[in-house]
């Protein structure tokens, strides 16, 4: 990809994205720029906009007003193919939402064939190779139900990343699963971002996010508050509403 | 909790003996109750004749190979007229308001109308605009009727199919580069499909029965054979006959149903 070749290349831009649902403004004016093999972690509290945040990113949700640049094309300009930018980007929801008639090869494979028109050997091999990478071979042929919630999760990241996404999107990937299976999915996540992916993370792992991300962005009511490294962002934030945050995470123990 | 446990520790056949004596003790009631009523040898003869059976169950058999042929072509064809419909019902964008509003007209009118009346409509209506062989048959026409009734309830039953399943199953395949047709068909109408088998083989029970409604048109189906033979003979044992090739498909297609639906729940769970 052409993505590899310009390592600074801004692969995500958002420019005063606004986004609302009814009357309920989510978004309102967010800027953010993703450059390519970097990990961005979103942090905040729940409502303040992170996962509309990734979905508009992905045109799930279309936008209001403001911009969204993926690898220079602008996918609010008109007569942007939603589909075509949708397979160049995966996103991992909560709730995994894996096809539960389908079994986990199926699951994995459906995209690339339907969608990449590959045929059905290619694809399966492709998907025995990210089953094996994440140990989950021997999955192949059950069903998502007959899985844990951590299992779950991991088949949902290697089901995006059969799209060879150029970009991941993980939205709180976490949040729905029992404390003892997070750090199964957290070690995929942190797999893929030594592997130099580019990954958004919306998160409420901070201990995770401190250690995994390049850039941390905090969000309050549809705004970005506060944004920069990790090291300094957990370590000496500026704003009074991230610094509020941080100490109710640490009151909490989550960091 | 000691009360109940004990109660729970009583041996397993009584209660098989306690279900076996009461079921017994009220068929036997029953019966003892009908075959003392007034009229019953009158009516054992006309109704329950072994001699009138053996007469007449192969004439209505005959008939009833009918009533197969229509109910056959009335299933496919209605399973995939309400899919069509369901799914222009489901299609977003002003550019397809017009094909919604025909399906929401055609819906709403083919439930209405009372499929005897639909069938006099077209079995007798069609053939009177003087077509060639073979489309002035009524039969044809009345099998067309009972497809565009049964179509109706069936498109109303994948819709609510279709809308049961979770809108993040929609967000997962679009996300992942399906149209939203790819997605309908790969991800959200298999899931439909199988949600909405019980209420399917309602209505394909209700196409079974409509085929005896062909009767009224007159060709030779079970029900006119049979309608036939009491007429001829005097005696009704021939419905008799009729009731249980009816209920020689429905019951086998309950049954049906209900394996369909535990396959799926032992496949999936």
């Amino acid at each position: 990809m052409s993505s590899a070749e310009q390592g600074d290349l801004q692969l995500i831009e958002l420019r005063d994205v606004f986004k609302s649902f009814g009357k309920n403004q989510v978004l309102k004016g967010v800027d953010l720029t993703v450059r390519a093999h970097s990990v961005v972690g979103l942090i905040g509290p729940s409502g303040s906009g992170k996962s509309t945040l990734l979905r508009c990113i992905n045109l799930l949700e279309p936008v209001d007003s403001g911009s969204v640049f993926v690898g220079g094309v602008e996918l609010t300009a008109g007569g942007v193919d939603a589909d075509d930018v949708r397979k160049r980007i995966g996103i991992v929801f909560q709730s995994f939402n894996l096809f539960p008639h389908l079994s986990i090869l199926d699951n994995i494979t459906l995209a690339p064939r339907r969608v990449r028109g590959l045929g059905r050997r290619a694809a399966e091999e492709a998907a025995y190779v990210l089953l094996d990478r994440f140990g989950l071979r021997d999955k192949a042929s059950s069903f998502p139900d007959r899985l844990s919630g951590g299992q779950q999760q991991r088949v949902a990241i290697i089901r995006a990343l059969a799209m060879e996404p150029e970009v991941m999107l993980f939205d709180e990937v976490t949040s729905a699963l029992d404390p003892e299976l997070v750090g199964e999915v957290l070690s995929a996540v942190r797999e893929l971002a030594a592997l130099g992916m580019t990954l958004v993370l919306a998160t409420h792992e901070m201990g995770f996010c401190r250690d995994v991300a390049d850039q941390v962005a905090f969000l309050k009511d549809g705004r970005i508050v506060e944004q920069g490294t990790p090291a300094k962002l957990f370590t000496d934030p500026q704003h009074p509403d991230t610094q509020l945050f941080l100490r109710r995470v640490i009151e909490a123990g989550r960091l | 909790m000691t009360g109940r446990s004990t109660r729970r520790h009583a041996p397993a056949w009584r209660g098989g003996v306690i279900a076996a004596t009461s079921t017994v003790a009220v068929f036997a009631a029953i019966i003892f109750g009908i075959t003392s009523t007034p009229g019953w040898s009158k009516f054992h003869e006309s109704f329950l004749s072994g001699f009138h059976f053996r007469k007449s169950f192969p004439l209505v058999l005959k008939g009833f190979a009918l009533n197969v042929r229509v109910f056959v072509v009335a299933f496919v064809l209605c399973l995939v007229l309400g899919m069509i419909v369901a799914v222009i019902r489901m299609i977003p964008g002003p550019a397809f308001f017009p094909f919604r509003l025909i399906a929401i007209i055609y819906t709403d009118v083919f439930r209405a109308v009372p499929s005897i009346v639909l069938i006099y409509l077209f079995g007798f209506g069609v053939p009177g605009l003087g077509l060639d062989r073979p489309w002035n048959n009524p039969v044809i026409w009345g099998t067309v009727a009972i497809v565009l009734n049964s179509a109706a309830y069936v498109a109303e039953v994948f819709r609510s199919g279709i809308r049961s399943i979770h809108p993040s199953q929609m967000a997962a395949a679009r996300s992942l580069g399906l149209s939203r047709v790819q997605a309908l068909r790969f991800v959200i109408v298999p899931q439909a499909i199988r949600r909405v088998i019980p209420p399917l083989i309602n209505d394909f029970i209700a196409v079974v029965q409509s085929t005896a409604l062909l009767s009224t048109l007159g060709p030779l189906e079970a029900l006119r054979r049979a309608q036939n033979y009491a007429s001829f003979r005097f005696n009704f044992t021939a419905y008799l006959g009729a009731t249980l090739l009816f209920l020689a498909v429905t019951i086998p297609l309950a049954r049906l149903g209900d394996t369909l639906v535990a396959r799926q729940e032992r496949r999936s769970r």
